[in-house]
């Protein structure tokens, strides 16, 4: 049977960001934590339930990324049926699976960029808050706010069509998929009316890197040194060394670019990986064991993929690659804002590889699923939009699940995140009794290039506001904001 | 003669998470009724949350209602008009209030199409799948309400059943 596990309310319900900042006795911040309250009781939850369950289930954890979840724990499960890794299904399973990827990348980025960093780019970090959102965006650049709106649109329709339905999609299951892409279906996505077809989306896409390159020519001091800092990178590569969100090697370079992880197959992750608890933090923060917790963390997300991988296996993408790598001599970027950069030129390569994925008569395949002998044991692990995402399952004899562990992309990205927010609130913060409205969005963009998931947990409840908190050396609380 | 209205039903919520699922179940029950009266005028959308691509699906219709758990203290549901607001207060906005899609439709589409939301009162919050009892009925309820304001707007009143036009 499985064990009841009650999430207290608050635990559910406080599904917020938490910035502390501590000054010291000359008004100079002294420490910074950044506290996220993720939901942990998913791994219990789990046990005991029929192994073939979990692609399913998993989606419960979150509405905003549930096809990560899905697929991870699907790549799981593979292994666990016999279908082996990655490349074990059948060329339909694989590719109906990555379409499914490429189609939550692009919406979940497209999300990010337009939505919520282009009116700070558009109107400045400091601009007028009234104005600083989608709406001002409307107001300033209407062609820019619909195109956000119609791209998430056409992400989210491939999502539909792969996964079955927007809500618990059962697209992927243990060895392959349950269905193919009907040439009606492909037909739609890959030649529909405009704008939401395959040729517009790449056309969009380049549109907004150029947008965000063009700010950045005009904004570069800011742009680049805002929480920029060095450190390791993660990512999963394909063997090759090319970039692939879907299936690879894990491969971590340092501030260098000298390899700290030697494109180790990720059944083996936690030989590699290890997470640290800390006291004040409901979030685990991970590590690389051989390099121990002060020097072995690392980032994860759009830009530690494009600083751990070769190169990019499509052309566009390739060329904006090449760019965005000779920007620091090919050397690993550390520039916090550049997620946005990276995660523009991750939204081109998935467009490229919609439209050459519709293109491919094996998405017509019946061949749906293969089987092999069964494991007790399956590791997935994948790229979701926000980083690497790692879902480890145990069975029993009687294929229930035993054990199951999780390490989600935001939990990959921690310490980063704290260390953004302690450069940021450093930049902006001392000597200030007072949190002003620009000094409170300085630390929100930190937060923000991140992508951090904190929704793992039910919409209805899970408000997500951020609150900073300035406390002095006395540690008497001096100011407080919520927004 | 009159023209029925054209109306979006639009259900969110995560139905992995017990009442979270209300508006998702809604949805389904409100389809079932559409099908069975015949009416093409109206339709039924449902996903975890609304997002800003909401905003273009809203502007093809002329009347929208939202439906969504509530944990607010009120009886069994609730119906309110929506006015559009650009409040937005989540600072990793993965989720969008209605009133904030209805602004954006407005903004972007051009369109302001008359729009409510019916939240209804849930109690269970956990990973589960299915609805509270308690739950269930103010589904009930709200359906029954909900219905006979569809009718309404389809002029299919004279048509229903007596116990589904009690005001």
């Amino acid at each position: 049977m499985p064990k009841k596990i009650t999430i207290e309310p608050v635990t559910r319900v406080e599904g917020h960001g938490k910035v502390t900042i501590m000054m010291d006795d000359f008004g100079n911040v002294h420490d910074t934590r950044l506290h996220i309250v993720e939901f942990r009781g998913f791994e219990r939850f789990i046990q005991g339930r029929p192994y073939w369950e979990a692609p399913v289930l998993v989606q419960r954890l979150c509405g905003i990324c549930p096809v990560s979840h899905h697929l991870a724990a699907a790549k799981a499960l593979d292994v666990i049926v016999g279908a082996g890794t990655g490349h074990g299904l059948t060329a339909v399973g694989e590719k109906m699976r990555r379409l499914m990827h490429y189609g939550q990348f692009f919406q979940s980025h497209v999300l990010h960029f337009f939505h919520l960093s282009s009116p700070d780019f558009l109107f400045g970090i400091d601009g007028d808050p009234a104005l600083r959102n989608i709406i001002g965006v409307a107001q300033a650049n209407r062609d820019l706010a619909v195109q956000g709106v119609m791209m998430r649109k056409y992400g989210q329709e491939i999502i539909a069509k792969t996964a079955g339905k927007k809500i618990h999609g059962t697209g992927a299951i243990p060895g392959g998929i349950n269905k193919n892409l009907s040439i009606a279906e492909r037909d739609e996505l890959l030649s529909g009316p405009d704008p939401l077809n395959a040729d517009k989306m790449i056309e969009w896409s380049v549109a907004a890197l150029e947008f965000f390159k063009d700010y950045h020519r005009n904004n570069k001091a800011m742009v680049d040194t805002f929480a920029a800092y060095p450190s390791n990178h993660l990512s999963m590569v394909r063997e090759d060394g090319a970039f692939d969100i879907y299936h690879g090697v894990l491969r971590a370079v340092d501030n260098d670019g000298k390899r700290i992880l030697h494109d180790v197959d990720y059944q083996d992750y936690d030989k590699y990986i290890e997470e640290e608890v800390r006291s004040w933090s409901y979030m685990k923060f991970p590590y690389l064991k051989d390099l121990g917790t002060d020097k072995g963390w690392y980032r994860v997300g759009p830009l530690a993929r494009l600083n751990v991988c070769d190169f990019i296996p499509s052309p566009l993408a390739q060329k904006e690659f090449e760019e965005f790598k000779a920007y620091t001599n090919g050397k690993p970027n550390g520039m916090s804002l550049h997620y946005h950069w990276a995660r523009l030129i991750e939204v081109l390569h998935c467009a490229e590889m919609i439209k050459v994925l519709l293109n491919d008569p094996d998405l017509q395949n019946e061949d749906l699923v293969v089987k092999g002998e069964k494991k007790h044991k399956g590791i997935g692990v994948l790229e979701a939009p926000r980083g690497t995402l790692f879902h480890h399952y145990e069975i029993n004899d009687d294929d229930q699940i035993v054990k199951a562990n999780l390490i989600v992309s935001t939990t990959n990205n921690n310490e980063p995140m704290n260390t953004a927010v302690n450069l940021t609130a450093k930049s902006f913060m001392n000597g200030q009794e007072v949190i002003t409205e620009p000094m409170m969005n300085a630390v929100e963009v930190a937060i923000r290039a991140y992508d951090p998931c904190l929704s793992c947990a039910t919409h209805a409840l899970g408000k997500m506001p951020l609150e900073v908190t300035l406390i002095n050396a006395k540690n008497e609380v001096i100011d407080q904001k919520n927004k | 003669m009159k023209i029925p209205k054209r109306v979006l039903i639009y259900g969110y919520g995560n139905p992995g998470r017990q009442d979270d699922g209300l508006g998702t179940e809604m949805a389904k029950k409100v389809e079932e009724w559409i099908i069975e009266h015949g009416l093409k005028c109206m339709q039924t959308e449902s996903n975890y949350q609304l997002n800003i691509e909401d905003a273009e699906k809203m502007s093809e219709w002329e009347i929208v209602v939202f439906v969504d758990a509530t944990q607010e203290d009120i009886h069994e549901y609730k119906f309110d008009t929506v006015e559009p607001d650009e409040a937005q207060v989540e600072f990793t906005m993965h989720a969008v209030s209605p009133a904030y899609v209805l602004h954006l439709c407005d903004k972007l589409f051009g369109k302001k199409p008359e729009t409510y939301v019916l939240g209804i009162k849930g109690y269970e919050w956990e990973l589960k799948e299915g609805l509270s009892d308690n739950a269930k009925l103010n589904l009930e309820q709200a359906f029954q309400f909900l219905t006979r304001k569809l009718a309404g707007w389809a002029y299919i009143k004279d048509n229903l059943p007596i116990s589904m036009l009690r005001e």
